[in-house]
């Protein structure tokens, strides 16, 4: 199985406060990864310097490397815009924009240059389709995307990341403002996602990971200390931090 | 005892507030009250001919001049003032040096007395660049003194856009001026329109900066160099001449209702932002 990402010896600064330390990590295509770990200890930093989301940030520096499929995002011929097209990502809290439904799944693609009408009407019902909301929205497509529930637009919002076509796509939080049976929905859609895309997902509840991610890495104040197969993280941790965080003796 | 005295206080105040209250409401009334039972008897048809006699002193040619005097001030306005604002909120990084005279200038700006901005106007665009007492010379005067208010509405309705939209756009792979003119500035219309109204108001009831610099002639206007008079300042000129009281009177009947229909479509505007916050 090939890698999405291969991070080498990152650092990354905010000002100067060090966000992360020595990351090695390398994520595997197809696969569903989750950055687990209590608050502040960088799992979210790292989702973001995975497609450069970071360099909105003022005093952010970043030493190491980070490839996708074997090509230095941070490099010189990196074109920023083209690297959000092929790392999509989705936020904490749906994001929606006040327009919509359809001209908030038709952004990303209007920003690469598709104007076709039939090109875009066809875009638009792949995109909600994968994203398992097209039923619920067909009918309301020219209505406003901030009518619908948060779930709802937090798939949406999922639909509008798949619609520039990405090659990953990264999730933080997806589903924390979200109640369990949304939280569902999103998981089962993530699981059929997997087989087209590779997933990085940060979240805070372990049980998520444990249920839909292939690998898990735990952070710490900033590093990694453990990266493996999910069930083994969980069910023989290697290192005594992970074993106290897993088992709820912290965080 | 002290109960006692504390309820005593506790009535005083509220008579005290209550009266404030009404009295800014009275005064107003009597205000608007008295411009009406004083201009509404002079509200004839001869008053909106198009031609200004001094037998017939028509203020239809002032009407027109002061909505070609606000649009000519706001096509110059708009543009810089919204920008800057974009500038300020999007582009500058926070703590830069020159955010923060810039953000000073405007603020000096909006300060200063409209007369100081007529004596400018004269000084520098009529006698300078001898452009005369135009409505051209007026308008650009009248920008500069609305640039302040209009910048300053755009800063906040700008800045009042939450940072997630602005996330998702670039988290698409949208550039920074792609986010800006399809997702930022639509979302902050409404704040921005209102204070362009604001503005308009500030146009449409200014005399002493326009005085100085379009002069009073009470013709339509033929070209940006001719000389013309908005409302106010026909107003003024009646009131000073002595001669056509009445009429003066009817003038401020219709600027006032100009005034309070523009203040009502502010008000309408600001209500519909408020709308969109609880959207968030």
């Amino acid at each position: 199985m090939a890698d999405c990402f291969n991070i080498k010896d990152l650092d990354l600064y905010y000002g100067d406060f060090k966000a992360l330390k020595k990351v090695n990590m390398d994520i595997e295509e197809n696969k569903i990864t989750a950055f687990i770990g209590p608050s502040g200890c960088g799992k979210s930093t790292l989702l973001r310097s995975l497609n450069r989301m970071n360099d909105l940030i003022e005093g952010c520096r970043i030493e190491g490397s980070i490839k996708l499929f074997s090509e230095d995002i941070y490099g010189k011929d990196m074109d920023v815009t083209l690297l959000r097209k092929r790392v999509g990502m989705a936020f904490q809290k749906p994001n929606l924009f006040p327009m919509s439904v359809y001209d908030n799944v038709a952004y990303g693609p209007r920003t690469h240059g598709i104007k076709g009408r039939y090109e875009l009407d066809e875009i638009v019902e792949t995109s909600l389709r994968n994203a398992a909301i097209w039923d619920e929205v067909k009918d309301r497509l020219k209505k406003s995307a901030l009518g619908l529930s948060g779930g709802q637009q937090q798939r949406l919002c999922i639909a509008r990341a798949l619609a520039v076509n990405p090659e990953v796509i990264l999730l933080d939080e997806p589903t924390s403002a979200l109640d369990p049976i949304s939280t569902g929905k999103i998981e089962e859609l993530l699981m059929t996602l997997v087989n087209k895309y590779s997933i990085i997902i940060v979240t805070h509840n372990m049980q998520q990971a444990t249920r839909i991610s292939d690998n898990t890495a735990f952070f710490l104040q900033g590093e990694v200390v453990e990266y493996s197969n999910t069930e083994k993280l969980f069910s023989m941790p290697e290192n005594k931090k992970t074993e106290d965080y897993i088992t709820g003796r912290f965080g | 005892m002290t109960i006692k005295k504390n309820k005593i206080k506790e009535k005083i105040f509220a008579i005290l507030t209550w009266g404030a209250g009404i009295l800014s409401i009275v005064v107003l009334l009597y205000i608007i009250g008295f411009i009406l039972y004083k201009g509404v008897p002079y509200i004839k048809p001869s008053l909106f001919s198009l031609k200004y006699t001094s037998e017939n002193v028509s203020l239809m040619p002032a009407l027109i001049s002061t909505i070609i005097m606000t649009l000519m001030s706001l096509l110059i306005a708009i543009p810089f003032g919204v920008f800057s604002a974009v500038f300020l909120t999007e582009y500058a990084k926070s703590g830069n040096r020159f955010v923060k005279i810039v953000r000073v200038t405007t603020e000096t700006l909006s300060g200063i007395p409209s007369i100081v901005y007529g004596l400018f106007g004269m000084l520098f665009f009529v006698t300078f660049l001898n452009w005369g007492f135009s409505i051209l010379s007026g308008a650009v005067t009248l920008a500069i003194m609305i640039l302040p208010l209009i910048m300053r509405s755009s800063e906040e309705a700008l800045s009042a856009v939450p940072d997630v939209f602005r996330e998702g756009s670039f988290g698409l792979g949208a550039g920074k001026l792609r986010t800006v003119f399809k997702i930022v500035l639509p979302a902050a219309a409404p704040g921005i329109f209102a204070g362009i109204i604001l503005a308009v108001g500030r146009v449409v009831g200014e005399t002493a900066a326009l005085i100085y610099t379009s002069g009073t002639v009470a013709q339509i206007p033929d070209s940006p160099f001719a000389s013309a008079r908005t409302l106010a300042v026909h107003m003024y000129s009646l009131s000073g001449e002595g001669l056509h009281m009445g009429e003066g009177y009817a003038t401020a009947v219709v600027l006032l209702v100009l005034v309070i229909g523009i203040n009502a479509l502010s008000a309408f505007v600001a209500k519909r932002i408020g709308g969109y916050g609880k959207d968030k």
